[in-house]
């Protein structure tokens, strides 16, 4: 089992950085290549939603991202310090205003991007975790 | 890689050519531009991805902030792509009902013409 963990201060310039990392790991990792850009984006939408959220909600504090992988997947864990926020399945385009966008958008992405999805909220923030497949590796 | 943004007149349209990463750092620059352009009376505009390499829902946001802005003016906003890891962020989100959605400019040019 091997873990990476990422503190980002909440600036959208390190977003990138946090894709890169990510798929990096996750080929390491073994991730199957037609699954790379599901997780990036996947990777780049948790990630842009919590840095938007702490930007807002809390600027001091950074973005936790997590990531692990065990024998049959690979686990993502981004984690804000924001208020709750429920996913959205629903067409989108009512959430997207004139210039900013609803973070509740980058969810509704997550919802459709990814099977193994689940979003939970407690005080102290939201934790968006995300599970991919990996091949199952021969002795 | 960074965003590139270039734009060129093809009569009464305007050729938005786009490449690199739209994402939550870059996309403020390309909203920047689209409101430069409907700014200069530019309202039929079409955005051509194709060298689009990642695009996220910042981006799709921006994308639907110019569409309101040209349709404020009657105008429209097309789209040229046909990557199926850019369209499937539009699929997923059900813009591609909102969209006009075209394989080439010339294709996208010519349903500004019709239209």
């Amino acid at each position: 089992m091997a873990t990476v963990e990422l503190l980002l201060s909440p600036l959208p310039v390190h977003v990138r950085t946090a894709r890169m990392v990510g798929v990096s790991t996750a080929r390491r990792a073994g991730l199957e290549d037609d699954l790379v850009d599901e997780f990036r984006l996947a990777v780049g939408e948790a990630c842009g939603r919590a840095v938007a959220v702490n930007a807002e909600h809390a600027p001091d504090v950074p973005v936790k991202i997590m990531m692990r992988d065990d024998a049959t997947g690979f686990t993502v864990e981004v984690t804000d310090a924001g208020p709750a926020s429920e996913p959205v399945t629903d067409d989108v385009e009512d959430l997207f205003g004139e210039d900013e966008i609803d973070t509740r958008v980058a969810l509704a992405v997550l919802a459709g991007l990814v099977d193994d999805l689940h979003v939970t909220s407690t005080p102290m923030g939201t934790t968006v975790t995300m599970r991919w497949p990996l091949p199952v590796r021969l002795p | 890689m960074d965003l590139s943004l270039e734009d060129r007149q093809e009569g009464e349209r305007t050729i938005v050519v786009v490449g690199g990463e739209i994402d939550v750092y870059t996309a403020p620059k390309l909203r920047e531009k689209l409101i430069d352009l409907v700014s200069a009376g530019q309202y039929h505009l079409v955005v051509d991805m194709e060298a689009v390499e990642f695009l996220d829902s910042t981006g799709l946001g921006v994308l639907v902030g110019g569409l309101k802005r040209v349709r404020a003016h009657d105008g429209s906003l097309r789209l040229v792509c046909t990557q199926e890891r850019i369209l499937k962020i539009f699929r997923i989100t059900g813009l591609t009902k909102v969209f006009p959605i075209h394989a080439t400019v010339a294709e996208a040019v010519a349903a500004t013409e019709t239209a």
